[in-house]
């Protein structure tokens, strides 16, 4: 434990390090999230509700999203691992007496603790600054908003742990990379609130892991949960894909470093 | 006189080999083709030795280091290291053993070296005290302290190449893995390393196997080689008796007072002259080439050249298949 939480704040303090990167983000999330916003706002200017969605709950989303891009890396950046991957730096990650998997979460957990701090924060101002969002007074339903981020976290760092793992077999994980940095902003419910896709497309991606990334913890703020058992149940949704993704992770992993090659001389 | 084994060996390996697959040519006509990286290699390894593990560019040496660290399985053959079987058993080993790749590192790329080295204490769960004596005593040894605050990209290669030594070392490894630790170099940093190397060996008895192409490495660091060519064990054994195996012939440099015509004296053949110097291949006793130069031309300087061992590994991987017959190290270790 003492181990990863060395990694942790190793992690944390590297992408403090990225200040001008950590800068343009913000500006770029408070942006789009307001061009995102008025589309929307005109989108709901035709018909008050969507699919029990009002305008301010979707604004409150789009600024969730744009403030969970940065913690849950929904637009990347990958995991080093992948170039790591490639031209065999990996080697050293292997010999470090950590377990793989945990090494990369904790540094990765790192990350997003940064990005809570320096990009989720100022971008949420952002948008409670230009629109009227629809916030929760019910100080549980914070709590597990805060739960529901966590939980996104896990899950985004598993998607990223497996396309990044993929360079094993790959050895190049840039078109990996491609198509994910193209599907998780739509599936997640990011570019567009799910509520507003059509009924059976929602219904499909409500069962994929990136719903999770923003979808459920947008209706866990909102109080629109669609899942039984509310709240409960939409975190029970994250944690179970979380689970999943990492154990799906270490079993890769376990196999990539039995049979595959660590690249170069 | 029976032998009994002293000591279990740091390094085992027995039969080690590992095959490749190599794909190529274009997508649709795809052609598989088996690569015999390492085969049917045999050695060990004593505890305090210093090895160097010697052979041309695609010989295998990377893929034997790989083998021995554990990030790669190998195809044929056991291997033990500390007395454990390196690919099953990655992360306890890891903590047994440093390693450094020459061209690869350790350290966190944007942040202060400093940094990277605390984070080993972590990592190997080595006792706070223990580990800041260490890394002082490093510290002084690899002169790090001008620039343990810089972020590791901007360390040249030299002081990155230290850095990446301190943080092999900081748990007290038994065994040292080093893979091209000088490679690119200047002769200053070079012979830093290679000293500190020595008295790490001297004076904590740390296990050193070290491959490199800096012949200048091998000769001050090892008394015995390990020479692969082709993947496959060439010589076995002590530097001097390398170089009697493929014995190479000492060079006489003499300085003449001016250009003149090659020397002819006995027991020499003149293979080089640039003006007024030349240099005499020696097939006798150098003292009475001497003498016969010396009263045959009027002689400004002289300097015997002993035999590079770059010369020797030359000579062992240019009679190839012979060198298979060269005399193996007797293993001292029954096991
Ligand atoms: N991943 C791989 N796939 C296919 N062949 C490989 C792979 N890695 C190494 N080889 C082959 O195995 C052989 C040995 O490579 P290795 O890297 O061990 O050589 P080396 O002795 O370290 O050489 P150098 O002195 O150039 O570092 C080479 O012929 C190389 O082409
Ligand atoms: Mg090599």
């Amino acid at each position: 434990m003492r181990v990863l939480l060395a990694v942790f704040a190793c992690g944390l303090r590297r992408y403090s390090t990225y200040r001008v990167a950590t800068l343009s983000s913000i500006v770029v999330n408070g942006v789009f999230g307001a061009v995102n916003a008025m589309v929307l706002l005109a989108v709901f200017d035709a018909r008050p509700r969507i699919n029990g969605y009002t305008a301010e709950d979707a604004v409150t989303q789009v600024f969730l999203a744009q403030s969970l891009i940065g913690i849950t890396a929904i637009f990347g950046p990958p995991l080093d691992l992948g170039g790591r991957i490639r031209d065999g730096q990996v080697a050293m990650d292997l010999l470090r007496p950590v377990g793989f998997v945990r090494w990369w979460l904790a540094q990765d957990l790192g990350r997003a603790a940064f990005a809570l701090l320096s990009r989720t924060a100022p971008t949420f101002a952002v948008g409670l600054a230009l629109f009227d969002l629809a916030l929760p007074a019910d100080p549980l339903r914070w709590a597990a908003l805060a739960a529901a981020v966590a939980l996104a976290v896990l899950v985004g760092f598993g998607l990223r742990y497996l396309y990044a793992l993929a360079g094993f077999w790959l050895m190049d994980t840039r078109g990996v990379n491609a198509v994910a940095w193209l599907a998780g902003p739509f599936c997640s419910g990011m570019v567009l609130p799910l509520v507003l896709f059509p009924d059976p497309v929602a219904a499909v991606l409500r069962t994929l892991p990136w719903a999770a990334l923003v979808q459920v913890p947008a209706e866990i703020l909102l109080g629109r949960t669609v899942l039984p058992g509310g709240a409960a149940g939409g975190l029970a949704y994250q944690a179970v894909w979380a689970a999943l993704l990492l154990a799906l992770g270490a079993a890769l992993t376990a196999r990539a470093t039995r049979r595959v090659v660590v690249q170069g001389g | 006189m029976t032998s009994v084994p002293l000591t279990t060996p740091v390094i085992d390996a027995r039969g080690l080999g590992r095959d490749f697959t190599r794909v190529s040519g274009p997508l649709l006509r795809r052609r598989r083709e088996r690569v015999n990286a390492v085969h049917d290699v045999t050695f060990s390894v004593a505890p305090g030795e210093i090895i160097g593990y010697l052979g041309p560019n695609g010989a295998g040496k990377s893929t034997t280091m790989k083998m021995l660290t554990g990030i790669l399985s190998p195809s044929h053959g056991r291997v033990r290291v500390c007395g454990l079987e390196p690919s099953r058993q990655r992360t306890l080993l890891a903590g047994r053993i440093g390693v450094v790749f020459g061209q690869r590192t350790t350290l966190w790329w944007d942040l202060p070296l400093r940094d990277s080295l605390a984070l080993t204490r972590h990592l190997y769960r080595v006792p706070a005290a223990d580990h800041a004596a260490r890394l002082a005593e490093l510290t002084e040894l690899l002169e790090l302290g001008p620039f343990l605050a810089t972020p590791v990209r901007q360390l040249s290669l030299g002081q990155r190449m230290r850095g990446d030594l301190t943080a092999a070392l900081l748990h007290a490894p038994e065994l040292l893995v080093l893979d091209e630790p000088t490679i690119g170099l200047d002769v200053v940093s070079k012979s830093a390393i290679r000293e500190f190397l020595l008295r790490l060996n001297t004076e904590q008895g740390t296990t050193i196997l070290l491959t490199t192409h800096d012949l200048g490495d091998v000769e001050r660091l090892c008394r015995r080689v390990v020479v692969i060519d082709h993947g496959s064990l060439a010589f076995d054994g002590d530097l001097a008796r390398l170089r009697a195996t493929a014995p190479t012939p000492r060079t006489l440099v003499v300085d003449l007072a001016g250009p003149a015509d090659p020397i002819e004296v006995a027991g020499a053949r003149t293979v080089r002259v640039e003006g007024p110097r030349q240099w005499l291949e020696l097939s006798a006793n150098p003292a009475e080439v001497i003498a016969a130069v010396a009263g045959a031309h009027s002689v400004a300087d002289l300097t015997l050249r002993e035999p590079d061992i770059e010369d020797v590994v030359a000579r062992l991987y240019s009679s190839g298949r012979a060198a298979a017959g060269a005399p193996r190290r007797e293993d001292p270790v029954s096991g």
